[in-house]
């Protein structure tokens, strides 16, 4: 090809290592850790025999949240049975759970012994039971639940700062354990129905 | 202290770079392998609603996805714009998510299987019964533990 002997001049490659390092921080961010976040559930187990059977749950334990089919929410439980707007909800969900004014129309308190911790007195049998329709919007189910969540959380942290003197965030996993069997977590949802909530907005 | 001083004008010696683009090459590779793209291309479109309780989810390795939301435009005059359920690239029913549970549960570590989690990425206009459908699914399907995936509060834009 060309003249034998002739040099190749060397190519400066000082800046190879930047350029990579510029690929590598287009890479670094480009696949962000996109962390998923969300409310928590855990579905009931599925018993095809247990269709039809009703569990009898005392009136005053029950509390009915029924989200309908134009979006409105209305509950009912011992004291109350009304419409009400999604911010008002917590407030009746934390009377509800922890009745503290030994209402008898609230759920009942009763000994529960906390596994590893002392025996400690809660209204243990209290059932949320939230109901919807099929047409229900999901955001409004969404904020919903966000509005019960809430209300256990907000419970939890304010035993955790009565009984053990620190906020939940400070709780160790055992103390939020012993926080959550004071304040278990007890969302029930029915299977929607085609029509409507006319049984409950009557 | 003037033993030690060395007479004359002493050099630093020059650091050898040569091989720092490879090392460099080396990382970005490494990046590259094991950051994983997002495996599904999506086929609905959904905004996820926003909450104040919301927690993180610990393990990525844990969690399958199941999106709920109205067909992308390319989808949408074929399929019309009601809601549809999408597992890894496709559409589906309802019925499909057995299969999909035991596929996503075959996948995984033996001691991961019982913490498999489903987050549920589901449009905020959605009616229930289709939620209600993919739940009772997934509780026949054995897979229990669900999140509704959402957006901290402040965060999320309509």
């Amino acid at each position: 090809m060309g003249k034998s002997g002739r040099k190749v001049p060397g190519l400066n490659s000082s800046s190879t290592a930047d350029i990579s390092f510029i690929l590598l921080i287009f890479f670094l961010v480009t696949t962000s850790m996109d962390t998923d976040t969300g409310l928590s559930r855990r579905l009931p187990e599925w018993d095809p025999n247990a269709e039809d059977q009703e569990v009898k749950i005392k009136e005053r334990n029950v509390m009915v949240v029924n989200v309908n089919k134009a979006n409105e929410i209305w509950v009912k439980n011992g004291v109350i049975n009304k419409q009400i707007e999604v911010s008002e909800l917590k407030d009746l969900a934390k009377e509800f759970i922890a009745n503290p004014n030994d209402n008898i129309n609230l759920p009942i308190k009763e000994d529960y012994e906390v596994p590893g911790f002392r025996t400690i007195v809660t209204t243990v049998k209290h059932v949320i039971s939230l109901q919807t329709d099929r047409s229900t919007n999901y955001e409004v189910y969404f904020k919903v639940q966000n509005e019960l969540t809430k209300a256990y959380n907000e419970l939890r942290d304010e035993w955790c700062k009565q009984v053990l003197g620190k906020s939940w965030e400070d709780c160790t996993e055992d103390e939020k354990t012993y926080a959550k069997g004071m304040y278990p977590s007890k969302i029930s949802e029915a299977e929607p129905k085609q029509y409507g909530s006319a049984a409950l907005a009557q | 202290m003037s033993k030690f001083r060395s007479n004359g004008k002493r050099e630093m010696p020059e650091l050898n770079t040569s091989s720092l683009p490879d090392l460099i090459f080396t990382v970005l590779f490494f990046f590259m392998m094991v950051t994983t793209m997002r495996e599904v291309e999506l086929k609905v479109q959904f905004t996820t609603p926003s909450g104040t309780e919301i927690e993180k989810l610990e393990k990525k390795s844990l969690v399958s996805h199941i999106y709920i939301g109205p067909p992308t435009k390319e989808y949408r005059a074929a399929l019309g714009p009601a809601p549809r359920i999408q597992l890894n690239d496709k559409f589906a029913e309802p019925e499909h998510i057995r299969d999909f549970v035991v596929s996503e549960r075959e996948s995984m570590a033996e001691k991961d299987k019982p913490f498999m989690k489903m987050s549920l990425k589901i449009d905020t206009n959605t009616q229930m019964g289709i939620v209600t459908d993919v739940k009772q699914a997934l509780r026949k399907a054995w897979a229990l533990n669900i999140v509704y995936s959402a957006t901290k509060d402040g965060k999320n834009q309509k």
